[in-house]
């Protein structure tokens, strides 16, 4: 059951990427509507999937490296719903709900071994850890979509080449603060994320920076990107075409940190 | 197509004749008026609408035959004012039926105007419209037209990029600053010398809702009178550039021969903006602004050959998304084509249908009477029983007589109805 609402949502989330793709270029509200409707559908049946997934195997989603993709996915589109509902800006899918294809794509083949359940205490501070990484990243995943379409319009107004683009991405105004927004709540998560994930270290007997270099350092990368952004906004004014390139750049290495880490 | 009553269109608009004489065929409202009640009293005329604007007069109308209906309403345009026919049959253009239907949609949809996709022409049509149902002149058939034009047009704006992109040099700048700053309300605008076309493009920019404005000129004195009326504050031509990093847009449209901006001005605002965007508008000729000034990071310059080469795009653009508009127009002519056409059945239809209810009603009366011993409630369900008899048995033939009069054919199938249910006694 939980594997038929995986597919539901997995291919809700095909359509709706196709559909917005076909809005992008085609204009037709009629199809947008219907690309909304299977981004709905498809979050529908993915909690679903994740909560009968969570009931079989009696622990939660954030356990195996399957399950953690599937969640983060779960976050982008939830993150993806309240921009929409916030800022309306419809292309938006065109650029969110392929990454949360390719997520849930991705999850397929990705382990399902839960390995050894730690105790409960330990256990605590690893799923806080997973959790409040998990929403961080689902946030710098629209920071990273905002990014690219703040540079597709950036460089539409500077060249003086206004496509079809043009007319139908929303003001760089507009795509800058969804940027800034995003990453503010999204950092301070992923620094607790952070934070919990060194507790839990510590909790298991290893030091609180376990200089396990591979996997620690690319963790701090992320951070350190993120919070350039995030500080830089505040005290410099940092901001526009940077810190959309920041954005693109902190994303990337934060799927490398990813595949690392599951 | 039909053989009842036809719809017609007679006009002419800019494409067909010259300013100085559509200005003496033009209606005002109070002549448009008295002309819709004159026309409607014609026994050839049933419905019409006319619609007179700068680019173009038009009758529309419906009427008891076409040939006639056409010549008629020339006729009166030139009578009415004053002119001899033979000189103005060269500009009439008329259209029947569909090719009326069609160019109404193309007109109202502004697919007709001499600026593709402006606003304007659907809010004349549609005044135009409530002034002759105002004055009766109008009826079924005319009404769902230009309802029905209304939709057309308002699907068209809305699928299409018709209407979408600025086609005059201030608008187009309205649109760029509206893709650099989303909402103007709290962004001001700073105007470099008091050119003619800064001020345009200024008042365009406040009607969009900009609240500040500095206006700052070589001659206080003017730069003072412009910031009056623009309810700005005039600045000291000296110290505009100490102010630049005050103002989201500056407008340059100095008579300075060389440049009086340079990168190194510029970069020192954005500084002081902590990299808030700027958006420059040079329309001076020369120009006023180092055109490398667009190198700098979250600076926009556009001079006044970039902005008409935008404007010149945004042309080609309307003409590309004029083909998209014309599939939807056609889509939407069949449609009304086929309401229009199911309209001949409607009057055998209804007839049809009044025969075999006088014919129920009277035989479950007669039938009811020698039955005294039912309740009410007995003789309610019969009554109810044959009026849903009649109504079933009805059912089909008035189906199949809508879409047979779409066809060639169709008026036989009319008459064979007529004949059969003795309609025509």
């Amino acid at each position: 059951m939980d594997k038929i609402s995986f597919s539901v949502a997995l291919f809700s989330y095909l359509a709706a990427s196709l559909g917005y793709f076909v809005y992008l270029v085609y204009r037709r509200p009629l199809v947008s509507s219907l690309s909304g409707g299977a981004v709905a559908l498809g979050l529908i049946s993915h909690t679903v999937s994740i909560g009968l997934h969570s009931a079989i195997t009696g622990h939660g989603p954030y356990t195996t490296s399957y399950e953690i993709a599937m969640f983060l996915a779960w976050f982008i589109v939830v993150i993806y719903f309240l921009t929409e509902w916030k800022y309306k800006i419809k292309d938006l899918g065109s650029f969110v709900i392929p990454l949360v294809f390719l997520v849930m794509l991705v999850s397929v083949f990705l382990s399902k071994d839960a390995g050894l359940v730690p105790e409960s205490e330990v256990r605590f501070w690893l799923t806080m850890h997973r959790t409040l990484s998990i929403i961080g990243y689902a946030a710098f995943s629209i920071a990273f979509a905002a990014g690219i379409m703040y540079l597709i319009q950036e460089h539409q107004v500077k060249s003086k080449k206004l496509g079809i683009m043009y007319f139908r991405m929303p003001s760089l105004e507009v795509l800058d603060d969804l940027n800034f927004k995003v990453i503010t709540i999204g950092f301070p998560l992923f620094t607790l994320g952070f934070m919990t994930g060194s507790i839990w270290n510590t909790k298991m007997d290893q030091a609180f920076f376990s200089w396990d270099l591979a996997k620690t350092m690319p963790m701090v990368i992320v951070w350190l990107i993120y919070g350039l952004v995030f500080f830089g906004r505040m005290t410099t004014g940092l901001r526009g075409k940077k810190a959309a390139q920041f954005a693109i750049l902190g994303f990337v290495t934060v799927i490398g940190t990813f595949f690392l880490h599951i | 197509m039909n053989s009842g009553p036809n719809l017609i269109l007679v006009g002419v608009n800019h494409k067909t004749t010259p300013v100085e004489i559509r200005e003496k065929l033009a209606f005002t409202q109070v002549k448009i008026e008295a002309s819709l009640s004159q026309l409607v009293s014609s026994p050839e005329i049933i419905e019409n609408i006319i619609l007179s604007t700068c680019n173009r007069v038009e009758i529309y109308a419906r009427v008891e035959n076409t040939d006639r209906g056409i010549q008629l309403l020339q006729d009166f345009i030139c009578d009415y004012h004053g002119i001899s026919r033979g000189n103005l049959d060269q500009y009439f253009y008329s259209y029947c039926d569909n090719q009326a239907v069609e160019h109404l949609f193309r007109v109202s949809s502004s697919l007709d105007s001499m600026v593709l996709g402006e606003a304007q022409i659907l809010g004349q049509v549609k005044d135009a419209y409530s002034t002759a149902r105002s004055f009766s002149s109008t009826g079924m058939v005319l009404n769902q037209l230009f309802e029905k034009a209304f939709n057309v047009a308002k699907k068209v704006r809305e699928e299409t990029g018709i209407s979408e992109r600025g086609v005059s040099i201030s608008s187009a700048a309205v649109e760029l600053a509206k893709k650099i700053f989303e909402d103007l309300e709290n962004h001001s605008v700073m105007l470099v010398g008091t050119g003619e076309m800064a001020e345009l493009a200024a008042k365009h920019l406040i009607s969009y809702g900009v609240k500040t404005v500095y206006v700052a000129s070589r001659t206080y004195e003017r730069a003072a009178a412009l910031a009056k009326s623009l309810n700005g504050c005039a600045l000291d031509f000296e110290s505009f550039k100490e102010e630049m990093h005050r103002a989201d847009i500056i407008i340059t449209s100095t008579a300075a021969p060389t440049f009086i901006v340079n990168e190194e001005m510029i970069s020192t605002a954005i500084q002081k903006r902590k990299n808030k965007p700027i958006f420059l508008i040079d329309i001076a000729v020369p120009r006023d602004i180092a055109p490398e000034v667009n190198e700098l990071e979250n600076v926009y310059l556009y001079d006044i050959d970039d902005l008409q080469n935008v404007v010149n795009a945004n042309m080609e653009e309307r003409q590309k998304e004029a083909e998209s508009a014309m599939e939807i127009i056609n889509q939407e002519v069949t449609k009304f084509n086929y309401w229009f056409s199911t309209l001949d059945a409607i009057p055998t239809i209804v007839e049809m249908r009044n025969r075999a209810e006088d014919m129920r009603a009277f035989e479950v009366d007669k039938t009811l009477k020698n039955m005294e011993h039912l309740t009410s409630d007995d003789k309610e369900a019969i009554n109810q029983l044959t009026q849903s008899l009649v109504k079933k048995i009805l059912h089909k033939p008035t189906i199949n007589l809508k879409k047979k009069t779409q066809s060639h054919d169709g008026h036989i199938y009319l008459k064979a109805i007529r004949d059969l249910f003795h309609l025509d006694d």
